[in-house]
């Protein structure tokens, strides 16, 4: 490693540090998750924690698709969405069919309507639609949760980047498909509980989702699944595989002319990034509570590219840190200053843009000084 | 001697303008052929349809038993046609070691690609290619800093991991040094052997270095064909051309 080698001719103890942070950043990681936020956070605040790691998938995607691909999507919300919705259809159902969980099941059970959730209930929907029918079952929930956005990203990324659509185009397709599906969702709800989301659920399999133990172990669920993200992401990028995704962002007719299927690469490292929205949609269901358009649309796609930037756009451990911190300070400014926190957020896009260009990841690099890793590209960092 | 590669009738029109027109065009097996011919005659849109950049209008590009016209860039790459662009495009970002890596013909699905570990064989001839273009000892620095030569040197190192049978370089010289030019006409002399090889060049100097047999292009048509001095004393060829 040159950083080693470097820390050897300069042993300063800030360069011994950043060393360390560079090599054990999974590490760190999973320590500040696993021990340090667990036992020094009171329950409502690993809540809120909980929260912000949900949004980290997504970021964590968007680092393998948009900083390692090239490719921005500015409708990662969708797939967000899908996950999220998926688990509240199921969550919906199961508190329908147990009249006594909560009150709006108990009057729609009082009209007659068993089983059906209670905003069809309001909406005048006799039956359930033919499509929330899957979702009486976990063991289809849950790998349509993790299949299915992976499978239509796929499909939508292979039949765009065949026909040669990229860039700013492809990031335009993607806004119109968020910006759609949020519309849908709101003009539906009859089906999708509209504006309002699908909400109140209470159990999980039969499990209260409100004691404290249940907090705690879905805590412990996202970390792992958020960990085994960051994993996965990063076998990627060390196999050749990640050598070829940089390839094709910074040159892909030569990727072409090299004999790789650019457009095939493109479209399943976009259904990685999809796959991981759309388990971090559900995670964030199930704690949180509410399944919402508001978590849909362009708005919050945006949000998941700045936790990225943040982060650092080439950095799968700086895109945790980056979902972490806007959110905190997204709770601490919507709790203070309600009205400017749109203004808060484009500003530190701005900031991020112009000041760090790297994010957190690079101000380690930094302070690490210059070496010869090559600048802001292929280089893994944490 | 067999042919390799056969153009028949191959037309591109853009818009009404057609820049290859009509045009027949074969080369051997082992073959070097130099073309040329002035600006705008064609000879970049003919590289470019035949490895597939830009879809003929109509007509038919054999190559071995393959009809090129109906595949993409990377179906035709892997079935052994290599090229080499005027600018070089190589990949900035990677090393010269991993550009050549990238360019080693195993493993391009996207699986393999996920779980391939390179071994002793390929390491070898890295190695081996690196020493062919001069760049050796250049092997772990970045591509992009690299000086204008030594960036098309490396593209043609790039090619020649792939192994192609057929090598298609549009103006490998460009912008090199006289001295630099004199290396790549040894290379190129090296390359050919067991393969055949096209090469689009304006520097009559180098084209003399390395040319056995030259066909001249003007406006998408085949004016000419021949040898250096065939060429040269071809009275159409120094009307449009030479004698300009």
């Amino acid at each position: 490693m040159t950083a080693a080698r470097q820390a050897r001719v300069r042993p300063s103890l800030r360069h011994t540090l950043v060393d360390i942070l560079e090599r054990f950043g999974v590490l760190i990681l999973a320590v500040l998750l696993l021990l340090v936020i667990p036992f020094t956070f009171d329950m409502f605040r690993l809540g809120l924690a909980a929260k912000y790691l949900c949004f980290a998938f997504p970021a964590v995607g968007i680092v393998l698709i948009w900083g390692y691909a090239g490719i921005l999507s500015l409708g990662q919300g969708m797939f967000f969405g899908l996950g999220s919705y998926m688990m509240a259809m199921f969550l919906k159902l199961e508190a329908a069919a147990n009249p006594d969980s909560s009150s709006g099941t108990a009057l729609a059970a009082f009209f007659g309507a068993a089983g059906l959730p209670d905003f069809m209930v309001w909406n005048s929907v006799e039956k359930l639609p033919i499509w929330w029918e899957p979702f009486h079952h976990v063991w289809i929930m849950i790998p349509a949760v993790v299949i299915l956005p992976a499978f239509l990203a796929f499909v939508l990324g292979y039949v765009n980047f065949r026909n040669r659509v990229s860039g700013v185009y492809f990031t335009i397709v993607t806004l119109s498909i968020a910006a759609i599906m949020a519309i849908v969702i709101i003009g539906q709800q009859g089906y999708t509980g509209g504006i309002n989301g699908i909400t109140d659920f209470k159990t999980f399999l039969g499990l209260n989702l409100d004691t404290d133990q249940a907090k705690i172990v879905m805590y412990y669920i996202t970390v792992l699944l958020l960990l085994l993200a960051v994993l996965a992401g990063r076998f990627i990028i060390r196999s050749r595989m990640g050598r070829v995704l940089v390839a094709i962002r910074d040159q892909e007719d030569r990727a072409r002319f090299s004999g790789y299927d650019s457009a095939m690469f493109k479209a399943f490292i976009f259904s990685v990034g999809a796959m991981f929205a759309s388990v971090g949609g559900a995670l964030f269901t199930i704690q949180v509570g509410l399944a919402s358009p508001s978590l849909v649309g362009i708005v919050p796609s945006i949000e998941m590219v700045i936790y990225a930037a943040v982060g650092g756009r080439v950095s799968l451990i700086g895109a945790v840190y980056g979902a972490f911190l806007v959110n905190a300070a997204k709770t601490f400014f919507s709790e203070n200053f309600v009205e400017y926190w749109t203004y808060f957020i484009g500003a530190l896009y701005v900031f991020v843009v112009m000041f760090l260009p790297a994010g957190l990841a690079g101000i380690l690099k930094k302070l690490r000084g210059s070496d010869s890793r090559r600048a802001g590209s292929k280089t893994e960092s944490n | 001697m067999s042919e390799i590669l056969s153009v028949t009738d191959l037309t591109i029109s853009f818009d009404g303008f057609k820049a290859i027109d009509n045009l027949s065009f074969s080369v051997d097996r082992d073959e070097l052929r130099v073309v040329i011919g002035p600006n705008g005659a064609g000879k970049t849109t003919l590289l470019d349809m035949i490895c597939g950049k830009s879809k003929p209008t109509h007509g038919s590009i054999r190559f071995k038993d393959l009809e090129l016209s109906n595949m993409v860039e990377y179906q035709i790459t892997r079935a052994g046609v290599g090229r080499k662009f005027q600018t070089p495009s190589i990949y900035q970002d990677l090393t010269v070691f991993e550009n050549l890596e990238i360019s080693s013909p195993e493993h391009r699905g996207l699986f393999g690609s996920l779980f391939f570990k390179h071994d002793r064989k390929t390491i070898e001839r890295i190695e081996s290619v690196a020493e062919a273009v001069s760049l050796q000892g250049e092997l772990h620095s970045p591509a992009g800093t690299m000086s204008h030569g030594q960036k098309q040197w490396l593209e043609i190192g790039l090619l020649l991991m792939q192994d192609p049978d057929l090598m298609l370089l549009d103006e490998p010289v460009a912008g090199m040094s006289a001295r630099e030019r004199a290396l790549t006409a040894e290379l190129l002399k090296g390359i050919a052997k067991g393969r055949s090889l096209v090469v689009i060049e304006h520097d009559m100097v180098f084209v003399k270095m390395i040319a056995k047999k030259i066909s001249v292009l003007h406006q998408g048509r085949l004016l000419a064909e021949g040898s250096m001095d065939q060429v040269q004393n071809d009275e159409r060829v120094i009307e449009v051309y030479l004698g300009s």
